[in-house]
């Protein structure tokens, strides 16, 4: 019980102002991370991008170097990441948090991809990714995100493993919104 | 007073380069992204493009030039490519190369040299016809007034 607790308290913010979420975005285009960058930053949130995969799991300490896990290493509320890329790709840097037996399997992970292939969307949301997001990102894409993680935050229930997952049986209705702002 | 009417030439000449399809939406969203606290940003952004983009195309005609051809090389330069500019919403451009990345998967390299030589044209008609946009934006900027966001 008292674990759960404590995850709750890792997922509101470590530092910063009250309710300012950190996202970790991933990507390797100049151009998007720039694009991404600015979105979240006028959403009200830290961020950190990086270029790849790897960097990523440095970031965060998940790169084997650093074994250790403790409840300073939980750096990111949010990890958003293009699904292409060289070397690993989004879906795979989704698995190898998944797979983690540790806080970082709670992080919300969220993929971004300019291809709207359906298997593609529905292997990402059972691995676990919160939403899947068509590129070009769009400001209110993000806002959507952004609210609505702060407002789980502020809930004060406790997102404990067995009720993420039971959320994810079903395709988020955050993600039918976005396939459906992008029929055109 | 010049600004009203650099503010008028800059929403009409916009107005231009939407119906002629070389910007598309996307391009309107960037600028709702720029504000005081980052008054260059969609010159910044652009200009990130535009190197990203004379790097690309160097690479295409590089992979083009190959003996034999790997398409699966070209195609993932065409693809970068095909994202950036749907980020930017170079519209013409993303067309292009959607167009390209079929004629990649088909490996017609007559086809594919083509549709290089239309990215190429497409990329300095878009850069030569973002010039003045660029101008009249830092203008309007310079004499303090605001830049007219289209709906």
């Amino acid at each position: 019980m008292a674990a759960a607790g404590d995850v709750l308290r890792q997922i509101l913010p470590e530092d910063g102002a009250a309710g300012e979420l950190h996202v970790l975005a991933v990507g390797d285009s100049h151009v998007d991370r720039k694009v991404i960058e600015r979105l979240l930053k006028i959403s009200s949130c830290k961020v950190t991008v990086v270029e790849s995969e790897t960097r990523a799991l440095q970031f965060l300490g998940l790169d084997g170097e650093n074994c250790s896990i403790d409840f300073d290493s939980l750096k990111v509320n949010l990890i958003m990441t293009d699904y292409s890329m060289p070397g690993m790709t989004g879906y795979e840097l989704l698995k190898k948090i998944k797979q983690e037996s540790s806080l970082f399997r709670e992080i919300p992970v969220v993929i971004m991809s300019s291809e709207n292939i359906l298997t593609r969307i529905a292997s990402c949301l059972e691995e676990g990714a919160e939403d899947f997001l068509l590129k070009p990102v769009k400001l209110s894409d993000v806002k959507r995100l952004t609210d609505f993680m702060r407002d789980e935050g502020m809930k004060g229930e406790k997102i404990c493993p067995k009720r993420r997952r039971s959320y994810d049986c079903t395709p988020s209705l955050s993600t039918a919104f976005s396939l459906i702002s992008h029929q055109s | 007073m010049d600004v009203i009417q650099w503010q008028k030439q800059l929403l009409d000449h916009q107005a231009v380069m939407l119906r002629e399809g070389f910007l598309d939406d996307q391009f309107i969203q960037l600028q709702k992204l720029q504000d005081d606290s980052s008054p260059d940003f969609v010159i910044e952004v652009m200009t990130m493009f535009f190197e990203d983009s004379e790097n690309l195309l160097n690479n295409m005609k590089r992979a083009l030039e190959q003996e034999p051809v790997d398409f699966r090389q070209v195609d993932a330069h065409v693809h970068q490519f095909k994202g950036s500019s749907a980020s930017v919403g170079a519209g013409r451009i993303k067309n292009v190369c959607a167009t390209f990345r079929d004629l990649c998967e088909a490996q017609k390299l007559e086809g594919c040299v083509t549709c290089l030589q239309q990215l190429q044209h497409e990329y300095s008609l878009l850069k030569s016809n973002l010039q003045p946009l660029f101008r009249l934006r830092q203008q309007i900027q310079a004499a303090g007034g605001s830049i007219p966001i289209m709906d």
